[in-house]
């Protein structure tokens, strides 16, 4: 198990953020964490990340609990988020120098090469990152990502402001990754075409909790609805008909 | 402590650095317009009384000196806040880097840069206006040591300051020095202080230093008593400073302040 979250909670100012969440995620597994937006996905993703803490429950990554070794479960996780870009005024090359530092990668040199091959970066090699496009900042990101090749690999929205052809691009890499390696992947995503594709299993988080769970190819028959789209808007507007409420 | 991710937070800052000229030029352009000012001042002020009193090792030297450990806290403060502007907490923050880590980082960012203001600094001071900091003896050290402590102290209040309220808070933390320099008794004897000014002066390590180059001036010595307790005093501020930071980080972790840097929405 590359991650196991129990009875997660976390309430700020007298606001239930989420609420006794518990879930887990395999090796070679893909799971989407889905939900309308307010529904708590940041928020756990933030205390898988170990920059929240969470009110309650524990967090396990490869079986490290991040409330006792934080740095030792970290360096056993990577992340990408739509909202967490490298920073622009350092080129391609400097960015996963320091944060391959910052993630104690050995052999670190050969690593970037690895993987400024697998992205096809080369051509941005000593470009600044805030210079390239949103689809080119994405793939420096996931290089960063998988710097340490790690365990457990978070991707918030990774494909929200790609264009078609770059996200089918960027789905098959992640796919090939979880598939190869001994690791897991947990995905946040509005696009229900993606999360088929791409996830093994998905999470319906609504008001913090989890109302569902399945295959997201067999889920929405399952709840009487025709597609994963159709069951997306009935957890956002409906949540008290499904699950448990 | 793991070297390498310490070495990533200063790599960071060289690399900015290197790729942007106008940031290195910070380094040192304002102490140096500083020097010069007070340069000429202290000449003007050494035609004026003669030989019986020279002002550059008095002003001059104090100017340096207050310019070092500006330069010293701004070293720590900026490396932080570049992290602040690039809105890079989120990458830093949920890598397996340590608190303990990321400020060594910044320390060293801002030895590194501090070192660079201090020799230029040293340089036009010595070349133009003649100060030799071998007038102060073997003392310049336990001046240089106590300013670098304190530097680094108020470099990681700020940083406090900045983690707890935001990028907005930039505001607070450029005029610390400012706000300090009357109490330290840069450029006067802390004698024509008033009382409850003084007794605030006892508590900055600052100065006394300022008081020791004031008395070395003058042909006295430095009683070596009052720099042990200055350095004891600075050694107390970097711990209140490190305790501030950390307390500060756990409560921004806890509010969900340094997550809502970068994330929003879910």
């Amino acid at each position: 198990m590359v991650l196991l979250v129990s009875n997660l909670r976390k309430s700020y100012e007298g606001k239930t953020a989420v609420d006794g969440v518990s879930f887990q995620v395999g090796a070679h597994e893909v799971v989407g964490l889905l939900g309308p937006n307010g529904a708590g996905k940041t928020t756990t993703i933030s205390m898988i990340l170990g920059v929240l803490s969470p009110g309650g429950g524990t967090i396990e990554i490869d079986g490290i609990d991040i409330a006792v070794s934080r740095s030792d479960a970290l360096s056993r996780t990577n992340f990408a988020a739509v909202y967490a870009s490298l920073p622009g005024n350092m080129t391609v090359m400097e960015n996963l120098r320091v944060f391959g530092l910052m993630y104690d990668v050995q052999h670190l040199q050969q690593r970037i090469e690895e993987l400024v091959e697998a992205f096809e970066l080369a051509p941005f090699r000593h470009q600044r990152c805030g210079s390239l496009s949103s689809g080119e900042q994405m793939r420096v990101n996931l290089s960063k990502a998988m710097l340490n090749s790690p365990r457990l690999l978070l991707l918030d929205e990774p494909t929200a402001s790609l264009d078609p052809s770059a996200a089918r691009d960027i789905r098959d890499k992640i796919r090939a990754f979880a598939a190869e390696s001994e690791s897991g992947v947990l995905w946040t995503s509005h696009n229900m075409y993606e999360v088929e594709a791409v996830c093994d299993r998905v999470l319906f988080m609504s008001h913090g909790k989890i109302l569902l769970e399945g295959d997201p190819r067999a889920l929405p028959a399952a709840h009487g609805k025709a597609t994963l789209d159709d069951l997306f808007i009935a957890v956002a507007r409906e949540p008290l008909t499904l699950g448990e409420g | 402590m793991n070297p390498r991710r310490i070495f990533a937070v200063f790599l960071r800052q060289f690399y900015l650095m290197r790729g942007n000229f106008p940031r290195f030029l910070t380094l040192f352009i304002w102490v140096v317009l500083d020097i010069i000012l007070w340069g000429f001042m202290t000449r003007y002020l050494n035609s004026m009384v003669g030989h019986s009193y020279n002002f550059v090792p008095a002003i001059l030297g104090a100017v340096l000196l207050w310019g070092f450990m500006n330069r010293v806290m701004m070293g720590v403060a900026m490396a932080f806040m570049e992290d602040c502007w690039a809105r890079n907490f989120l990458n830093v923050f949920a890598s397996p880097i340590t608190i303990g880590e990321y400020v060594s980082g910044l320390v060293l960012s801002s030895i590194a840069t501090s070192t660079i203001g201090l020799a230029i600094m040293l340089g036009l001071a010595t070349l133009i206006f003649g100060l030799s900091v071998f007038s102060y003896g073997i003392m310049v050290f336990p001046f240089l040591l106590v300013l670098f402590m304190v530097g680094i102290a108020l470099g990681v209040f700020a940083t406090s300051i900045m983690l707890r309220f935001g990028p907005a808070a930039e505001w607070l933390v450029w005029p610390m020095p400012a706000v300090l320099s009357p109490f330290a008794g840069v450029f006067y004897p802390l004698s024509v202080l008033p009382h409850w000014m003084r007794s605030v002066a006892h508590i900055l390590p600052p100065s006394y230093v300022f008081e020791g180059i004031r008395a070395i001036a003058r042909g006295h010595a430095v009683a070596p008593h009052l720099l042990v307790w200055a350095i004891g005093l600075a050694v107390v501020y970097i711990l209140l400073a490190a305790l501030f930071f950390l307390r500060t980080y756990r409560m921004v972790v806890r509010t969900g302040r340094l997550a809502r840097y970068s994330a929003e929405g879910g």
